[in-house]
């Protein structure tokens, strides 16, 4: 089993189409939606959990790229920038997975990108704007 | 027998003091009492980085040709004051970028203002000037567009009016709905607790009664040299305090004064804080001279002694009702939960502990190598529970 979280950018022409859906039907992967959004170009993105054998996820990826889909592992996207981050700790109270957290004896902010679900709260949150979308 | 600051420069200037940060003087108290420790160590050094509003800016912006009496000026399009002379100007912590939505697209971003504004100064980037003035006899020139830089500014010194917050509230919501804060974003029915203060390394929870530091004291102050000018506005020592005499609330606060061409931005950065406004970080240490045992015995203040009040930010603070909810220890706090009304509340800081530390090493190191000596307080700041001897 594997489980892996990945960015979908689906053009504007697939926006209206069932994609998604057979990778549950004929690849036999499970997934988590943890974040969907169609901008105003009709542009799709969705950001989904998988889990799965992995020959099926990579057959299901490679369907998923046939249909002009990109397809981006999560953990590029949610970036801290180090030079801006202070260490402050504001992005703990609202991390919802404790993707950040704080090492109690330095107190330092630690940022595992694997946990990241990409909510994006910490964005706005964080005062310095250190916490960064690449999408 | 104590000890003067006087003796205690001829030690740094001969490479022979002995300095500690308020972290290390705890272990040292504990093991050689305070009698020995204060023999033995000269200075305790200290340090908090936080968000501190009551910080800005005065620059001289040098005359134009012809000459200038400036009504009206905007850096990167944010108001600064001009009421002072022609060409000073003062630029605000919080003042926002024209055209900034401020909260009407609810909770706004604040993404640039005069926090930002000091950032990039110091950090040596190139800002727009744009001035306007209705013209005198002396001051003909109307109108003034030029990009400038820190360097091209006559004097620029970073003066805020308060800072260094001896100690301070504890932020709860006790609404069904979250709520944004300057003490951060407040998930609703106690979801989480913010707290915002260096705790054992904040420089006036190290010298609670005031007793060293005074109009001079020099600090480190945003990376550079500054100096402690008055008390902080808001200062209020008439509070209850702890067994050790620190304060159990927000109590002291200190005015200081640097010169901004010698700073940092990594200990002066813009802040942007969600659906409050913008503001500056700013990193400030301060020597605290071992005078005496009483000295030393307040720096060794540990995080479990010392106590914060925790507020409801939905409603007793809003409308100043002065309630407070229940008190929590420092080390609670930093422990990264704490208990109230039987419930469990996960806290986040606002103040960076670990770049406390970095300020506190810093000082520590300027003064070892005798590149810092301490101010002689001309004068020490009020606080009652010193001078009528409550403590």
């Amino acid at each position: 089993m594997v489980r892996h979280k990945v960015v979908l950018h689906f053009p504007h022409e697939q926006v209206d189409k069932p994609i998604v859906s057979k990778l549950v039907r004929d690849y036999n992967l499970d997934f988590n939606i943890l974040k969907a959004s169609i901008t105003p170009r009709e542009e799709g993105l969705l950001v989904l959990e998988i889990t799965g054998e992995e020959a099926d996820y990579d057959r299901g990826m490679e369907y998923i790229r046939g249909c002009g889909v990109s397809v981006q592992p999560l953990s590029q996207d949610i970036r801290r920038n180090e030079e801006r981050c202070t260490h402050c700790g504001a992005c703990l109270a609202v991390c919802p997975t404790d993707a950040l957290s704080a090492d109690r004896t330095t107190m330092e902010v630690r940022f595992d990108d694997e946990e990241c679900v990409a909510c994006e709260l910490c964005v706005k949150v964080c005062p310095p704007r250190a916490m960064e979308i690449h999408y | 027998m104590g000890k003067t600051i006087a003796e205690i420069n001829e030690r740094i200037k001969r490479g022979e003091a002995v300095v500690v940060t308020a972290e290390e003087v705890i272990g040292i108290v504990e093991e050689k009492g305070t009698a020995q420790a204060a023999r033995e160590v000269d200075v305790v050094t200290t340090g908090t980085f936080g968000p501190m509003c009551s910080s800005g800016a005065f620059v001289n912006l040098g005359h134009a040709q012809p000459r200038m009496k400036i009504h009206r000026a905007w850096l990167n399009e944010v108001p600064v004051f001009c009421g002072i002379a022609a060409v000073d100007i003062y630029i605000g912590a919080t003042e926002m970028a024209e055209h900034d939505p401020l909260n009407e697209v609810f909770p706004g971003e604040f993404r640039y203002g005069g926090g930002h504004l000091i950032e990039d100064l110091v950090a040596g980037k190139s800002v727009r000037l744009r001035a306007t003035s209705y013209g005198t006899d002396c001051y003909p020139n109307r109108s003034w567009e030029r990009d400038l830089t820190l360097a091209d500014v006559k004097e620029a010194w970073l003066f805020n009016p308060r800072n260094a917050y001896q100690n301070y509230n504890v932020a709860v919501n006790l609404s069904d709905r979250v709520i944004y804060t300057y003490m951060g974003v407040l998930r609703p029915n106690l979801g989480n607790a913010n707290y915002c203060s260096a705790g054992q390394l904040s420089p006036l929870l190290n010298d609670p009664l005031f007793r060293t530091i005074g109009i001079g004291t020099r600090i480190f102050l945003g990376g550079g040299v500054g100096y402690v000018v008055w008390h902080g506005t808001q200062h209020n020592t008439a509070v209850p305090r702890g067994p050790g005499g620190a304060p159990t609330r927000p109590a002291g606060t200190i005015s200081v004064i640097g010169d901004l061409k010698g700073m940092n931005p990594r200990y002066l950065t813009g802040y942007s804080i969600l659906g409050y406004g913008a503001s500056l970080a700013v990193g400030i240490g301060i020597p605290i001279p071992v005078l005496d045992e009483e000295v030393i015995r307040a720096a060794a203040v540990r995080d479990e002694d010392l106590v914060a009040p925790v507020v409801d930010y939905s409603i007793d603070y809003p409308q100043g009702t002065g309630r407070v909810l229940g008190e929590v220890t420092y080390a609670q706090l930093k422990s990264g939960s704490i208990d109230l009304e039987g419930k469990e509340i996960p806290t986040a800081p606002l103040s960076s502990y670990s770049r406390a530390r970095e300020i506190a090493e810093t000082l520590k190191d300027w003064i070892a190598r005798g590149r810092f000596l301490l101010g002689e307080p001309v004068e020490l700041l009020p606080c009652e529970a010193r001078e009528e001897g409550v403590v």
